[in-house]
């Protein structure tokens, strides 16, 4: 007990620990970094990001939606609002699709309540905006969301597919 | 009086004009150059720090982020100088300048080579000691003025902690000085021709170094910043200008106690081994080289260690290095009389 004593004060003079731990930074001074030089190098996201929303169209160019409102109706903000009435062909159709930004806590609810796919979240995280009017966002701009980004959207579905 | 007129004649050289503009252009010469390293030094700080801790650090504004020291001062001239309300007016700007002048003032003494030091005079050390004591009232009247209990709570453990860490800081110098046996720093260099002294006193330099760590309130004493508990200490109530001049006189102080570890232990401006090609290199570069050794030592310290409490920080300057430099002073002081090898002009 004694001996142990006068081995830990001697630790203790001669600043071992305090050693160490610079021995250890100074390794760490050479080790590769973590951090990525953001707007020029991005990180890898996964295909279940969710991001900004887009409205997707079939491959014809038919918009998806058929105004179930599942959507609006699961969404936990309330930031979904749809009007619905029926086109001249009879197919029903939304007249106003809107989702209020500042609102949406991104819980990726309404993806899931879809029945066509047609609300979905994107890979897309740079919209910030300069006010808060531009956040709250109408039908045509989530379907010209869902057209820029229909490529990665499409990818992302089919990876995810079999977890469905 | 002596004294004074003497100090006058080193300083300003006979009272002609010429002569003065000379002494101007030196003070130029080590004051520019030491702003520089400054700015350079936070951004060294902010790198060093970074890859430890295995970020990159600033590395966007100009190549390797070389312009960041710049956009800082930049950002902070550009500020509003806030003076709080209940605040003591007159000190509270007199409060910075202080403390930057005083990191200022000392380099005068500090020997850059052989006859290279703008104030060559016999008791530099003792004026370095005095100065770098000064420093505690920039920042005692920094904390007072500011009329604010957080700036308050910061002079005062600042105060205190300077205080304690100066005994030790002392007793080590005279320790030096009973080996070299004189007050001049440039003397003290040429004492360590044969050996520098950081190897026959090896436990000194050690104690020194981590003295001088508590005596510029760097980590792991860093409890007048405290920025945990005391939002920043000393200088809360600082903003744009007088805020830079704390932040200079700071890292200038960093700079001059690396000085002056180098003069007193590592050999000022003598090159590591005096061979062939090292003896021929400029002693400047090789004094410059030593400080930058130990400033990196200062960030290295500083991203490894955690914080002292308040009590384990009095425990050690008072209980273990105020006994442990004493004893090494009685036992330098017996082993020169012994040897009979105390320097002669004491």
């Amino acid at each position: 007990m004694k001996f142990k004593n006068i081995i830990n004060d001697l630790k203790k003079y001669f600043l071992i620990e305090i050693f160490k731990g610079l021995f250890l930074t100074f390794k760490y001074l050479f080790k590769k970094k973590v951090t990525i030089n953001y707007p020029y190098e991005k990180g890898k996201i996964s295909p279940r990001f969710r991001g900004e929303h887009a409205l997707r169209r079939y491959p014809n160019g038919e918009e998806r939606c058929i105004a179930c409102k599942l959507c609006e109706a699961i969404c936990p903000a309330q930031a979904i609002k749809i009007e619905a009435e029926p086109r001249e062909d009879g197919s029903r159709r939304t007249t106003r699709y809107d989702i209020d930004m500042t609102k949406c806590i991104y819980c990726g609810f309404c993806a899931e309540a879809c029945p066509v796919d047609a609300i979905v979240e994107g890979p897309n995280f740079e919209f910030a905006t300069e006010t808060r009017e531009e956040l709250f966002y109408d039908k045509e701009k989530l379907l010209a969301n869902g057209d820029r980004w229909e490529e990665q959207i499409a990818l992302a579905q089919k990876i995810d597919s079999p977890y469905k | 009086m002596n004294f004074i007129n003497d100090f006058g004649i080193s300083v300003f050289g006979y009272s002609d004009f010429s002569s003065f503009i000379i002494i101007i252009l030196k003070i130029l010469a080590i004051v520019l150059p030491l702003l520089i390293s400054v700015a350079y030094l936070t951004l060294a700080e902010r790198r060093v720090i970074g890859l430890m801790q295995l970020r990159k650090g600033p590395n966007v504004v100009g190549p390797f982020g070389l312009f960041q020291p710049f956009a800082d001062a930049l950002k902070l001239m550009s500020k509003e100088t806030i003076i709080p309300k209940e605040a003591n007016k007159f000190l509270f700007l007199l409060a910075p300048m202080i403390t930057f002048i005083l990191a200022l003032i000392a380099w005068a003494v500090i020997p850059f080579d052989e006859n290279n030091v703008l104030a060559d005079i016999n008791v530099g050390i003792l004026y370095l000691f005095a100065v770098s004591s000064l420093a505690v009232y920039g920042i005692i009247i920094a904390g007072w003025a500011s009329n604010s209990k957080y700036a308050f709570l910061g002079a005062l453990r600042s105060a205190a902690q300077m205080v304690s860490y100066e005994v030790s800081i002392g007793l080590i110098i005279i320790t030096v000085l009973l080996c070299v046996g004189s007050l001049n720093l440039t003397d003290i260099v040429n004492a360590q021709k044969n050996v520098w002294f950081a190897i026959p006193l090896l436990p000194m330099f050690v104690m020194f170094f981590i003295s001088v760590l508590a005596e510029t309130n760097r980590a792991p004493f860093d409890l007048p910043e405290g920025e945990s508990e005391l939002v920043a200490g000393y200088f809360v109530e600082y903003s744009s200008m007088s805020f830079a001049l704390f932040f200079l006189g700071e890292y200038a102080n960093m700079i001059l106690m690396s000085a002056l570890t180098v003069t007193l232990f590592l050999g000022g401006w003598l090159p590591i081994i005096d061979v062939y090609p090292l003896n021929e290199v400029p002693g400047v570069i090789w004094f410059i080289i030593k400080i930058i050794f130990i400033l990196f030592i200062f960030l290295w310290v500083r991203a490894s260690t955690p914080r002292y409490r308040y009590d384990q920080l009095m425990r050690l300057g008072w209980k273990i290095f105020l006994p442990f430099s004493l004893v090494w002073v009685v036992l330098t002081a017996g082993f020169l009389v012994f040897f009979d090898i105390v320097p002669k002009s004491i």
